[in-house]
């Protein structure tokens, strides 16, 4: 009998252990929320473009799984194993029929100083400065859809590990279509003046990359006031308005908890926003929706008066978006002077 | 021995559900996200409904997507939702004043084509502003919860 019980709950084990994992239904759970469960883009961008999925290698989705795109949004999933990044990779293949192509991984020789100039006149305008990528996300509705996929950061450190130098080759000889990548070919260049772009965009590794991530905020702006309640409200409207910001109500942290008049009165928040930094916030990341309105507090306990915000630097970071950063340093300029200027 | 062998077995199925469970170790990162392929309407009141089961209120919901498409934008369905419980709203912004920016926390949920997305911040990121575990396990059931709430507005299109 121990023995059939034994024999029984090995079985049940091994039929754990060996079952494959569930391609479209790891997608659905890691990567659907951004990409869309048909691959289309969202947040994240279009991996069923054919023109990308019949280009890239297994090893290529592999290591991008992987090691994510630090700073540009797509995160890392280092926890996954084996098995399911490579039952990841399957399901993608079936969004296309075409064979899958490798690229080796012998280095394309070129003259890289060479290549920085070809960059600048031919590459910048859409990869950016340094290949630090296009602007905002995917094909969210932060952008037009007639754009299929955003130009990828060249220089990023997950991109530069899961391309190799003859897939970038073969992305600059053939281009990508449905996308503004046209063929370099077809736009007068060589293949020595592509091996020399290869090499340029392979120097990026060389440069440190600046990473959301690599940086430690505190959680909030803070200052104390030497006015009561109701004066440092009084003056954060008036300062508010100086900076530009319309503000949208006043009213408590307990509103919508609590009967309506029975708040804690000493416990308010002030919403305001500028109209045109919102759009721009958004258009860079859709999901900075969950820190707008812009907020600041204010609160008295133990006789003193508090005025905090949160500090927007932590949310580039957060997003592990890059792009936000300048938004980010700009918004808590803006809070930090609000916060001055109301308790001074 | 064989006791031991049974509670090892059972303890290596248990821990690969986990693993195996649709969404038990999604998004393991500062946001949590979700897709729903139920439009923008229907997506938030599931949203609202699921919220609402799990115990909690939603305290507000603001609207931040005026002029929007006027402003090159695909969509105006942008809405933030206000959520929480009112004893630990209470109980959390009096004991430590610096969450109070934070709370009460927030659900953003927009259209996206037909579908619509929530996104959220990952509760656990507020534990790092505190040092009471026992008043840390909070934000382990928030984000618990989250998730739970997030797996019905995912799955209710396919109900």
């Amino acid at each position: 009998m121990k023995n059939q019980i034994l024999t029984l709950i090995l079985v049940l084990a091994a039929s754990v252990v060996n079952a494959a994992p569930d391609g479209a239904a790891l997608f659905h759970q890691h990567c659907a929320v951004c990409h869309g469960d048909d691959g289309k883009g969202g947040v994240g961008v279009p991996l069923s473009l054919t023109s990308f999925i019949n280009s890239v290698s297994d090893e290529y989705l592999r290591t991008t799984i992987r090691l994510g795109r630090p700073g540009r949004i797509m995160p890392a999933f280092p926890a996954l194993s084996d098995a399911q990044v490579n039952a990841l990779v399957e399901h993608m293949r079936g969004w296309s029929d075409a064979p899958t192509v490798t690229h080796n991984t012998e280095p394309v020789k070129g003259d890289a100083k060479r290549g920085e100039q070809l960059f600048a006149k031919y590459c910048e305008q859409c990869h950016g400065e340094n290949g630090k990528g296009g602007t905002g996300t995917g094909v969210t509705f932060s952008r037009k859809r007639e754009l299929p996929i955003i130009a990828p950061a060249l220089n990023n450190s997950g991109f530069l590990a899961a391309a190799t130098d003859t897939m970038i080759k073969d992305t600059l000889i053939y281009g990508r279509e449905g996308t503004p990548m046209t063929s370099s070919l077809v736009t007068g260049l060589s293949e020595t003046d592509i091996d020399d772009l290869v090499s340029y965009i392979r120097s990026f590794e060389a440069q440190p990359h600046d990473s959301a991530e690599d940086e430690v905020m505190p959680a909030v702006i803070v200052a104390e006031s030497p006015y009561t309640v109701e004066e440092t409200i009084e003056n954060l409207k008036a300062a508010i308005t100086d900076q530009n910001f319309t503000l949208i109500r006043t009213d408590y942290v307990e509103h919508g908890f609590v009967e309506e008049g029975k708040e804690n009165k000493k416990q308010v928040v002030l919403h305001f926003c500028n109209f045109n930094f919102l759009f721009q916030a958004l258009a860079i990341d859709p999901r900075v929706g969950v820190f707008l309105p812009c907020r600041v507090t204010v609160t008295e306990q133990d006789g003193k008066v508090q005025v905090a915000t949160i500090n927007p630097m932590l949310l580039s970071g957060l997003f592990n978006n890059d792009e936000l950063k300048e938004a980010c340093r700009e918004m808590t300029g803006i809070y930090e002077a609000i916060i001055e200027d109301a308790v001074l | 021995m064989m006791a031991r062998l049974v509670v090892l077995i059972a303890l290596l199925v248990s821990s690969l559900s986990v693993v195996a469970n649709p969404f038990a170790a999604v998004f393991a990162s500062n946001l949590i996200m979700a897709r729903s392929h139920e439009k923008f309407p229907e997506a938030m009141l599931t949203l609202q409904s699921s919220i609402k089961e799990h115990g909690y209120t939603v305290a507000r919901v603001q609207r931040i997507d005026i002029g929007l498409t006027g402003m090159g934008f695909k969509t105006d369905k942008y809405r933030v939702v206000f959520v929480g419980k009112k004893d630990e709203i209470q109980y959390l912004t009096k004991k430590y004043p610096e969450l109070t920016p934070y709370m009460p926390p927030k659900v953003s949920i927009f259209a996206e084509d037909e579908d619509t997305v929530a996104v959220t911040v990952n509760p656990a990121v507020y534990k790092d502003m505190i040092d009471d575990e026992e008043d840390r396990r909070i934000f382990d059931r928030w984000e618990n919860d989250v998730y739970s709430v997030f797996k019905d507005f995912s799955e209710a299109a396919e109900n």
